[in-house]
């Protein structure tokens, strides 16, 4: 259990998807501009994630590894699947975001009105794809381990947006020198961000 | 015979999608696409510039592919058709690299495969090869490759001189002595945050230069 705790608190402040490995930067950008709809995407994306990390875990630990599909016979034990990662990835996350769409706006219109328009967004944002990497590389030996390295991911993301949001709304205020405005001043504020943020860096989990 | 109509390899057109991306119409800094795997490979010089290569190579042969057969991909699934040509041309690279460059292909770690989520690709294939011809779209690909190329170039110059004081790996300022009158690596540049405000200040430096690009609010 306290195991599971210290993933969770790692994946949301210290190996941040924004500040420390930059994922997901491209919607990032695009959508903070206010707090209300950067909500909206934090919240599929936690969703997405909490969906995608374990199915990937699954797909990876029976289909894609050395041996892993051993479960379908002897002959089969010793086929070797991995260079076909990406790929599979990349589809049941394509996948899994369609389902849930459809899924979605059948069972819950109001939720899918506040989430519909970011859910295909997020079939290409590097922070699903991503975190399905990073539970590969890391090597994580349980379902629950990867799950709970996806929601963690999911909400560091999310609090990385909100936050980010927050402070470009009460920018707009603010003298910011011609070529920096937009673009420019938020690299820039998130680059700021990420120093704060590495202060939970000397944590030893 | 059809040689009336036919344009020049390189004419003046070409040769402009190649050289917009490079400046005023850079994927990074204007059209704000591929900044996720961007950054994280900026801190040496080398694995920079494998990534600028292997993002350059399939964002113009995945171009290719596509323009090739944009008259017969349905509109409601080509997300689906790019993603598998991207994956696939992501996966030979990935694979190349694990067979020729194994150190370079270990320092990139994840970043190889997210090539495939890169927006560079996606909004180059979905703006410019489904309505293009495949000539123009191989150069549009490579001037996109090049541009990107260019910013995670400049970044991992800074970071990799001012950081870990060499080039390449080649100890540059202790061959120059800099160290004996006192300089010291500045550990700051690489760490991450670096290369957010690195970016910024390639934006501003670029956007002050050229006022036209300057974002109205």
């Amino acid at each position: 259990m306290e195991h599971l705790f210290n993933i969770f608190i790692k994946s949301i402040f210290i190996d941040n998807m924004i500040f420390a490995f930059f994922l997901g930067m491209c919607s990032f950008l695009a959508v903070s501009k206010t707090v209300k709809t950067s909500i909206g995407l934090g919240v599929a994306v936690v969703f997405v994630l909490l969906i995608t990390t374990p199915v990937n875990f699954l797909v990876e630990h029976y289909v894609l590894k050395k041996g892993a599909l051993a479960w379908m016979g002897e002959s089969y034990a010793d086929i070797d699947l991995s260079f076909l990662t990406f790929m599979v990835f990349i589809a049941v996350i394509a996948a899994i975001v369609q389902l849930v769409e459809m899924v979605i706006e059948k069972f819950s219109p109001s939720l899918y009105n506040s989430l519909g328009i970011f859910l295909p967004l997020i079939a290409v944002n590097c922070a699903i794809l991503g975190a399905a990497l990073f539970m590969q590389e890391r090597e994580y030996q349980t379902l629950a381990e990867a799950t709970v390295f996806g929601v963690g991911s999911g909400i560091g993301w999310m609090l990385a947006i909100v936050s980010i949001a927050a402070i470009r709304e009460k920018l707009r205020y603010s003298n910011v020198p011609d070529p920096l405005k937009g673009l420019g001043i938020t690299f820039i504020l998130t680059g700021l961000m990420a120093i704060a943020f590495m202060g939970f860096m000397g944590i030893k989990l | 015979m059809s040689k009336v109509d036919r344009e020049p390899i390189f004419s003046a057109k070409n040769l402009k999608l190649f050289t917009a991306p490079l400046g005023k119409d850079n994927p990074i800094t204007v059209q704000v696409l591929g900044i996720c795997s961007a950054l994280a490979v900026t801190v040496k010089l080398k694995p920079a510039i494998v990534m600028a290569l292997s993002v350059t190579i399939v964002v113009a042969v995945s171009n290719v592919v596509i323009a090739a057969m944009r008259k017969y991909i349905p509109d409601r699934i080509r997300i689906i058709v790019q993603l598998v040509v991207i994956a696939t041309m992501v996966i030979l690279v990935d694979q190349f690299l694990k067979a020729y460059a194994f150190d370079v292909s270990k320092q990139l770690s994840v970043f190889v495969g997210l090539i495939i989520t890169n927006c560079i690709l996606m909004g180059r294939l979905e703006a410019f090869a489904m309505a293009n011809k495949p000539w123009p779209s191989f150069i549009d690909g490579l001037g996109n490759g090049a541009g990107y190329g260019i910013i995670l170039i400049v970044v991992a110059f800074f970071r990799e001189l001012l950081g870990s004081g060499t080039l390449f790996g080649y100890p540059v300022m202790e061959k120059l002595g800099i160290y004996t009158i006192g300089y010291q690596n500045n550990g700051m540049m690489i760490l991450p945050p670096m290369a957010l405000i690195g970016v910024g200040l390639i934006i501003w430096f670029q956007r002050s230069r050229n006022k036209s690009l300057i974002e109205k609010k």
